[in-house]
């Protein structure tokens, strides 16, 4: 089996590995480089827990190979907190408890930062459809949408200030 | 498993052609990798069609006419500012497809050439007259033939394309003024899951009678189903109350359905009159104008 050789930026730094042409990104970002954020809830697109983005493209990482990362520019759960702060998002996460056993937490964060990207004023309806490729099995998703729409309003709040 | 990453047509059928395995495409990889993860299919060769130029885009032509690349994915065409505004039943039957996730990376050639008799925007491409071009090697090198979207799929898991051929766009013809098109599906939940039954209706109005009308079912047949007695309820009407109940019989007739616990037969029968009903008064009211 020839194993193919990736060059791929991964949370802002340039990365490269090798990995046999059927590893999934999901498979590389865990196994090869290390980055066991993301998760693999079922491997076939349903749950979300793998999400992360490609070139700023929501994605499931467990339904795209590792060789066609090759140019690509990957953000995982792991670039999202600076060592000095944690994301607004994960403040809100932990203040309202969107979160138990947080295997889904990841994937939901990486979602829902990609929405506030694309919509700092998001409805519930709009936030419940955004999210509705992510599965979680223990909070039962509504701390989890009220966690979204305060950060979103927090955010705006701020961007008007910053004004 | 070999993994090619052709730059051209050319050189992607060159590939498919010289394969003597298993061949696949990788479009969004939607369905190929869940096949590949469940062992379902391993590819012996499995040709990456994005690095092509041109696979990433949608054209608006001067004849009004649109083409749309083989890798474009739903979450482009939904964000596209003015398809959807020509074609709204397409971007709305490709944008049912799957979760955000999904949207980022499938294809409307993926969805057709699966082969699944319920792909959501199948019906909708049908409905519409899209065709599709596949080029595939010739005696003095590659040619492209058009061929009606109508015309690829054929059965469960399978499809009219041969050894060799690759989509390399899908056409969509320009709108006709006072046109309209919908699709709607019926799931047991509101999102993430396959369509128990799909419709597609496509129409066109003089005044407020309409003079061409096309109807596409899906998933409720080994394979999608134009329904002409459903357009001829429809032509001639202006969408009064006999002409949708015609629709909704015709529409019943021409169903052929599996039975499972999503859907029995008689479920799926009745659901596909009342949803091709549905649809047609959302494509009329589009043809009237309605931004809808
Ligand atoms: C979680 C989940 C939810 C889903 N929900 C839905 C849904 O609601 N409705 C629905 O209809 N589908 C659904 N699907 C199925 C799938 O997402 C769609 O069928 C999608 O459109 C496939 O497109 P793709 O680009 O990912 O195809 P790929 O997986 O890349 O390819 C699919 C097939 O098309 C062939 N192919 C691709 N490009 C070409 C080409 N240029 N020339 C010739 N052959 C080609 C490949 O060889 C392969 O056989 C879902 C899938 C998942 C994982
Ligand atoms: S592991 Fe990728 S969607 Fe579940
Ligand atoms: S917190 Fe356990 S699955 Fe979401």
């Amino acid at each position: 089996m020839s194993m193919i050789h990736v060059n791929t930026t991964v949370n802002g730094d340039e990365v490269d590995f090798v990995c046999d042409p059927r590893e999934t990104l999901l498979d590389v970002l865990r196994d090869r480089l290390s980055l066991t954020g993301a998760k693999e809830g079922c491997g076939t697109g349903d749950c979300g827990a793998c999400s992360v983005t490609v070139d700023d493209r929501l994605v499931c990482s467990c339904l795209m190979l590792g060789a066609e990362a090759e140019g690509k520019s990957i953000a995982t759960i792991e670039g999202m907190a600076t060592t000095e702060a944690l994301d607004p998002l994960q403040v809100k996460f932990i203040e309202y408890a969107a979160l138990q056993c947080g295997i889904c937490t990841p994937g939901i964060l990486i979602a829902t930062r990609a929405l506030l990207a694309k919509n700092p004023d998001p409805t519930e309806e709009e936030v419940r459809y955004w999210l509705a490729g992510n599965l979680c099995r223990c909070t039962g998703y509504d701390k989890i949408i009220r966690a979204v729409l305060d950060t979103a309003k927090d955010l705006r709040a701020d961007a008007g200030e910053a004004r | 498993m070999q993994y090619h990453t052709p730059d051209s047509f050319e050189d992607a059928v060159a590939i498919a052609n010289a394969a003597t395995g298993t061949t696949r495409f990788l479009a969004g990889g939607t369905d190929v990798l869940v096949q590949l993860r469940a062992d379902i299919v391993t590819p012996d060769d499995l040709i990456d069609i994005k690095h092509i130029a041109g696979t990433h885009d949608i054209t608006h032509n001067a004849d009004g006419s649109w083409t749309i690349g083989v890798a474009v994915t739903g979450a482009e065409m939904s964000e596209h500012p003015t398809l959807k505004n020509d074609w709204p039943g397409l971007v709305e039957a490709m944008d049912l497809v799957g979760s955000t996730q999904i949207q980022g990376r499938a294809t409307l050639v993926g969805n057709l050439c699966n082969g699944s008799p319920a792909a959501d925007s199948v019906p909708a491409m049908i409905a519409i007259n899209a065709s599709i071009d596949i080029t595939n090697a010739t005696d003095t090198g590659t040619a492209t033939r058009q061929v009606a979207a109508a015309d690829i799929h054929t059965g469960p898991g399978k499809t009219s394309l041969t050894k060799g051929d690759v989509i390399s766009a899908v056409n969509i013809p320009a709108v006709q003024p006072n046109s309209g098109d919908a699709y709607l599906r019926f799931i047991p939940r509101t999102e993430m899951d396959i369509a128990v039954v799909g419709v597609a209706v496509n129409l066109t109005l003089e005044g407020d009678t309409i003079t061409a009308a096309k109807v596409v079912l899906g998933a409720v047949a080994p394979s999608y189903v134009t329904v002409t007695d459903a357009a001829n309820a429809l032509i001639g009407s202006t969408l009064d109350e006999a002409a949708l109940d015609a629709l909704a019989t015709a529409a019943s007739a021409a169903c052929n359905p599996i039975d499972d616990k999503r859907g029995t037969i008689e479920f799926r029968t009745q659901v596909s009159g009342v949803l091709a009903k549905r649809a047609a008064v959302i494509a009329y009211a589009r043809a009237k104008g309605a931004n809808t």
